[in-house]
């Protein structure tokens, strides 16, 4: 039977999830800063990033951990619905860029340009930013997925290639007639819907913001992943040929939940923007997509509290290691990271829980039958 | 009369005059200095000019640094003594006799010079060198001719021409002789008519130039000449366009044959991603950074970090950076081929089979190895010199080929040669290909497919250091080398079709020729772009590459 | 092409299929009739995969013809469409889903609305339920209703997977080497099992073992080389000549 999707472990995170998105704002607005209970802005900016990064790691999983598609292009999603909502903000500013050029961004004057370029258009306005966060990663992942699955592009061959997708949109981003700040990226930014985007208190709402985007990004998850959908994704990624011959039209599955999953990466792109103040071309290395893939396999994939552990657990090592004298050996530890997940625990940390607790599981239902029917044991059993 | 005997006595005429001239001027060289000299003392610009190109006409050796001099505004004259003086340092010499006059005649005068004059001078000093006797000179001096196509300069050009031996030289003179007719207004139509000709057998972006700017009032007949010659060079600069863009994509091919043609055997022949295969470039660069470093400290220094224990092993002195490479790459496949069997022996064998764990592995093991590198040798280029045999360039037609370019090429196809005899004749080849195609079959058989599997992986991984050699000598050797060139390889392997070698060449050089060509209307990185853009949908269309082997096999 | 009505259930004509100069089949035509069960044997590469490949769409014949049930023509649709009109297949290697239960692998398999876009809203009806208990019977599966597919033996994985067949309610079943690797015990109830669900279904057997081939006793063709080389009778075709002859050498 399908499981229920509000199972007490879904139940436990969001409620988790409830108390962080209500508790660190308040802890940051409501107590001094002298305080022991204060949360300083930078910090709670930075758990605002964990979090975008949590509902990455969650759009990679709901893809490789059910389906066993492994993008290595994850990151470009995210980068573009980053771009999206950059565009947005970028607008914002209006006539108080450097230049005071009311319609075009700083970038666009300096290189001397006299009209705002066509995918400028409308993301003056809000929701058609939110709309444009959704459809531009979600309508690459259709034209893509649309290819490589009907095509029958499995495996590594589709990880090469997504790999190769957002190498090619980072050289693409990093030249400036490509029209999106090139090198630079875009930044600066002054408010987002009225709002200062480096007030403290405009920062508490994008922290809460980003956590009930994260707590939607999970029931989605839950939801498509306990029905007979999930359970057809699981199927796909067992035996894809058996799934086939049984009737289930693998391509339409796959095309769906990479949809879906890009989406999710463009919200979580879109939340990240705002809160650290810029959107460069470096979003789109190979490098950061890879990387996003190693959250989820340490967290164990193929469990959707597995993905947001590992990439808050990965992230907060980044920044412990980074920001203290063994910076140099960060990627000593992250490439470590990605050996020893991979030999030693391909099942993640919460993986390896779920399944230790299935086999249990599975041991006491094997003997409660053969208590119940004993004769009616399988004569093919050994 | 027909054109052509037209022609020929014209050729015949010009010949005689100049023969003429020569016999009636040789026998008075001396006088005619003296004459052209006295044209100085009238201080007239007008006498000045006649002088100057009496000088050049006179030939005389003495002539070139009067004329220097005139240039540099160091010529005088003493019209007491009604000698020329030139100014030497602080002293002044006789232009005739080369003696010194000191102490310095009073009432000196100094020769002016207006622009016109200063053209002549130009002119004359060039037609003067056009007779020089080294041949570099001359040409050097024919090609500043034909550059400034000054009309002062024909007569210097024709009896130049007549004298010359040197056929580069006298092409040279030929072209300039025909840069200055066909210019003109004033040279005879079969003349200018015949330059066109010269001008479209030179056949370069110059000499089209030449034929596009012909001045007003240019007769009919010379424009349709002349437009036909511009058209056949353009044609055929555009065929020369073309070689050179199918040069351009060969060397890329190569590079790209070289970064890819060890994942040929990781990744197409075991089916191993190894996303470290850059890092194996990567440490075959470093490899030669160490030999050349050696190399220039004359001496290889062993010792144990942090302690002073140690050896010093001197090198023989005649050991150059010449031979940097040759001791390069035996050692880079050794190296790499070690770092490989150690990183197959140590996490890829417990994840045959599972290609995805395989792929995040192996990239974690490149980020090790990259920040190894940089916590060892810092994270700044390396520099590595080309040996003298791979310096420098040589020219076909109006191609442009660099030594460089030329040894990889030529490198990287005999590694392929090499890579792809071994797999055939030797046992170890023979014991690859079969574990390869049926691995509990060539256990059965008495194959040991573990030893196997890390020699072939060891292989793989020493090419790949091979190839980082040859790319030390194009790219910048830094810890992130090897990052710039894993895309590159895994595209041409899985476009030229996976588990096959010649899909590897194939796919390389179609990769780089078709990069090349689509340069030009794209830019580079649009280029780029574009070929990725169009592999990901050949991918799609032909999911097992260009060379797929199909059938059950590899359907499982 | 215009398809003939045929009354046969699965009509093979000329089908050649060919591997880089390879010809996997050459020119096969077969027929089996609505309700018959037939044993297909062959030595290696006589093409009986290769066969089964074609019938479910995995691999297009480069000519000839595959016609369905009378009027579908299957070579030119996709699996999973074929799978939908009604054949079923079991692989030579026993194929589940692992991490699914016994139970949830019947699921999926009975039939049913195949769609993506209405499977997250799907509920099972009571009929269901009872349909997977019946067929957890017929296979002997029922005490390893709730365990995962990939605990069980390999015996247990091939019975599964007849049943996810039988829940599939196909028309047409193909099933690649059923008794390979089972025990002798196994071999004489798959036998058994095959023999009840041809009761109601047409049933195509690929098989090296001639003695669970001579247990069916059924009708049986004999593939060498891409083409048919006798039919007839278990006794009949082992009395052939040239079936001898191809499988104990020249």
């Amino acid at each position: 039977m399908t499981p229920r999707v509000l199972d007490p472990g879904t139940i436990a995170f969001l409620i988790i999830l409830a108390v962080a998105a209500i508790g660190v704002p308040l802890l940051n607005l409501a107590t001094q800063d002298s305080s022991a209970l204060h949360v300083p802005t930078y910090l709670m900016a930075l758990f605002g990033k964990y979090v975008c990064f949590a509902l990455l790691a969650l759009s990679i999983d709901l893809i490789w951990g059910f389906c066993g598609i492994l993008s290595l292009g994850h990151g470009a999603f995210f980068a573009l619905g980053g771009y999206a909502m950059g565009m947005y903000l970028m607008r914002q500013i209006g006539g108080r860029g450097v230049y005071g050029n009311p319609l075009l961004p700083d970038f666009m004057v300096f290189l001397n340009w006299k009209e705002l370029p066509l995918a400028w258009w409308g993301l003056s306005s809000f929701p058609y930013a939110v709309l444009m966060v959704l459809l531009v990663p979600g309508l690459l992942a259709l034209v893509f997925g649309w290819f490589a699955f009907r095509s029958r592009v499995t495996g590594v061959h589709f990880s090469i290639i997504t790999q190769a997708m957002t190498f090619a949109l980072l050289l693409a981003f990093f030249r400036n007639d490509f029209g999106f700040g090139g090198n630079n990226g875009l930044t600066d930014f002054k408010d987002i819907l009225g709002f200062n985007v480096q007030a403290d208190t405009t920062r508490a709402a994008l922290f809460a913001i980003s956590c009930v985007a994260l707590a939607l990004g999970y029931v989605v998850c839950r939801v498509l992943v306990s029905s007979k959908f999930g359970m057809v994704l699981i199927a796909i990624r067992d035996a894809e040929s058996r799934a086939r011959f049984l009737g289930y039209r693998v391509e339409s599955y796959k095309l769906a939940v990479f949809t879906i999953s890009a989406c999710m990466a463009g919200v979580a792109g879109a939340l990240y923007v705002p809160q650290v103040g810029i959107i460069n071309p470096g979003e789109f290395s190979p490098a950061n997509s890879i990387e996003a893939v190693i959250w989820v396999a340490v967290g164990g994939r193929g469990t959707l509290v597995g993905a947001v552990a590992g990439a808050i657990l990965v992230n907060y090592a980044k920044t412990t290691f980074t920001s203290g004298p063994l910076a140099p050996y960060w990627l000593f530890l992250l490439g470590g990271l990605f050996v020893g997940v991979t030999l030693w625990l391909p099942r993640g940390i919460f993986g390896t829980i779920a399944h230790w607790r299935a086999f249990r599981r599975s041991r006491l239902a094997e003997a409660d039958a053969s208590d119940a029917s004993a004769s009616a044991k399988p004569l093919a059993a050994e | 009369m027909s054109p052509g005997r037209r022609r020929l006595r014209a050729l015949f005429v010009a010949t005689f005059a100049v023969l003429l001239t020569l016999v009636l001027t040789s026998p008075t060289f001396a006088d005619a200095f003296d004459d052209a000299l006295a044209n100085f003392f009238t201080n007239s610009y007008a006498d000045t000019e006649v002088g100057v190109t009496a000088l050049a006409a006179a030939g005389d050796f003495r002539a070139a640094p009067v004329l220097k001099a005139l240039q540099d505004g160091k010529l005088a004259v003493d019209p007491s003594s009604r000698r020329v003086l030139i100014e030497d340092g602080v002293a002044w010499r006789d232009a005739a006799s080369g003696a010194a006059m000191s102490p310095a005649p009073a009432d000196l005068k100094r020769v002016r010079l207006n622009n016109r004059l200063r053209r002549a001078v130009d002119a004359a000093l060039g037609a003067l060198t056009l007779r020089a006797p080294d041949p570099a000179r001359r040409l050097e001096a024919a090609q500043a001719v034909f550059k400034s196509r000054d009309a002062g300069a024909l007569a210097a050009v024709d009896a130049a021409l007549a004298q010359e031996t040197d056929a580069r030289v006298k092409a040279a003179l030929a072209d300039a002789r025909a840069a200055i007719l066909i210019t003109s207004a004033e040279a005879p139509e079969a003349a200018r008519i015949e330059a066109v000709a010269v001008l479209r057998e030179r056949g370069d972006q110059s000499a089209l130039a030449l034929l596009g700017s012909l001045p007003p009032g240019t007769p009919a007949i010379l424009q349709r000449a002349a437009d036909s010659a511009a058209s056949a060079i353009r044609g055929r600069l555009q065929v020369w366009e073309a070689v050179q863009n199918a040069w351009y994509g060969l060397s890329l091919g190569s590079v790209l044959l070289l970064a890819a043609i060890g994942l040929a055997i990781t990744f197409g022949v075991m089916g191993v991603i190894n996303m470290a295969h850059g890092e194996m470039v990567m440490l075959g660069a470093y490899t030669t950074f160490v030999v050349q470093e050696a190399i220039r400290q004359k001496a290889i220094v062993l010792s144990l970090p942090g302690t002073d224990i140690g050896v010093i092993l001197p090198l023989p002195a005649a050991l150059t950076l010449d031979w940097s490479l040759p001791i390069a790459v035996p050692l880079a496949f050794v190296v790499t081929g070690l770092v490989g069997i150690l990183i197959e022996r140590s996490v890829i064998r417990f994840l045959y089979g599972r290609p995805l764990e395989t792929l995040l592995a192996t990239w974690g093991i490149s980020l090790i190895l990259q920040q190894a590198v940089r916590t060892g040798f810092g994270p700044t280029n390396k520099e590595v010199s080309n040996p003298s045999w791979m310096s420098g360039a040589f020219e076909i037609g109006q191609l442009a080929i660099t030594w460089n370019r030329l040894w990889i090429l030529c490198f990287s196809l005999a590694t392929f040669a090499l890579l792809l005899t071994m797999l055939r004749w030797t046992r170890l080849g023979l014991e690859m290909r079969a574990v390869t195609q049926n691995r509990s079959m060539a256990a059965a058989v008495g194959i040991r497919t573990a030893r196997i599997d890390a020699l072939t992986f060891g292989l793989g991984s020493g090419i790949a250091g091979i190839a980082g050699v040859a790319l030390s000598q194009i790219d910048n050797v830094s810890p992130n080398l090897g990052q710039s060139y894993i895309i590159d390889s895994f595209m041409v392997v899985v476009f030229g079709g996976v588990g096959n070698l010649w899909g590897t060449l194939v796919g390389a050089f179609t990769l780089g020729i078709a990069n090349k060509f689509l340069e030009p209307f794209a830019g580079a990185v649009l280029g780029k772009i574009a070929i990725l853009v169009l592999i990901i949908l050949f991918i799609q269309r032909r999911p097992r590459g260009l060379f797929a082997l199909k059938g059950r096999a590899v359907e499982a | 092409m215009e398809l003939r009505t045929t009354p046969t259930l699965l009509y093979l004509d000329a089908v050649s299929v060919s591997f880089d100069g390879f010809k996997a089949l050459n020119g096969l035509s077969l027929t089996i009739a609505p309700g018959e069960m037939r044993a297909i044997i062959g030595p290696n590469g006589a093409g009986k995969t290769t066969m089964m490949d074609v019938i479910t769409g995995k691999t297009r014949p480069d000519e000839g013809e595959v016609v369905f049930d009378g009027s579908h023509d299957l070579t030119t649709l996709d699996e999973a469409s074929i799978a939908v009109l009604g054949i079923g297949r079991k692989f030579q290697k026993p194929t589940v889903f692992d991490s699914h239960t016994v139970e949830d692998n019947l699921r999926l398999a009975l039939a049913g609305d195949r769609r993506a876009r209405t499977a997250v809203a799907w509920r099972e009806s009571a009929a269901a339920r009872e349909r997977i208990g019946a067929i957890l019977d017929t296979v002997r599966l029922k005490g390893a209703r709730q365990k995962l597919a990939g605990s069980l033996s390999h015996g247990q994985k091939q019975w599964l997977e007849i049943g996810m067949l039988l829940a599939q309610d196909p028309k047409l079943l193909l099933v690649d080497e059923p008794v390979a690797g089972m025990t002798d015990a196994e071999t004489h109830q798959t036998a058994e099992l095959l023999r009840t669900i041809n009761a109601e279904k047409t049933v195509v057997v690929v098989e090296h073992d001639m003695t669970f081939v001579r247990a069916l006793g059924v009708k049986v063709t004999v593939l060498h080389e891409g083409r048919v080389l006798a039919e007839g009778s278990i006794d009949q075709v082992s009395e052939n000549e040239r079936v001898v002859e191809v499988y104990l050498g020249r």
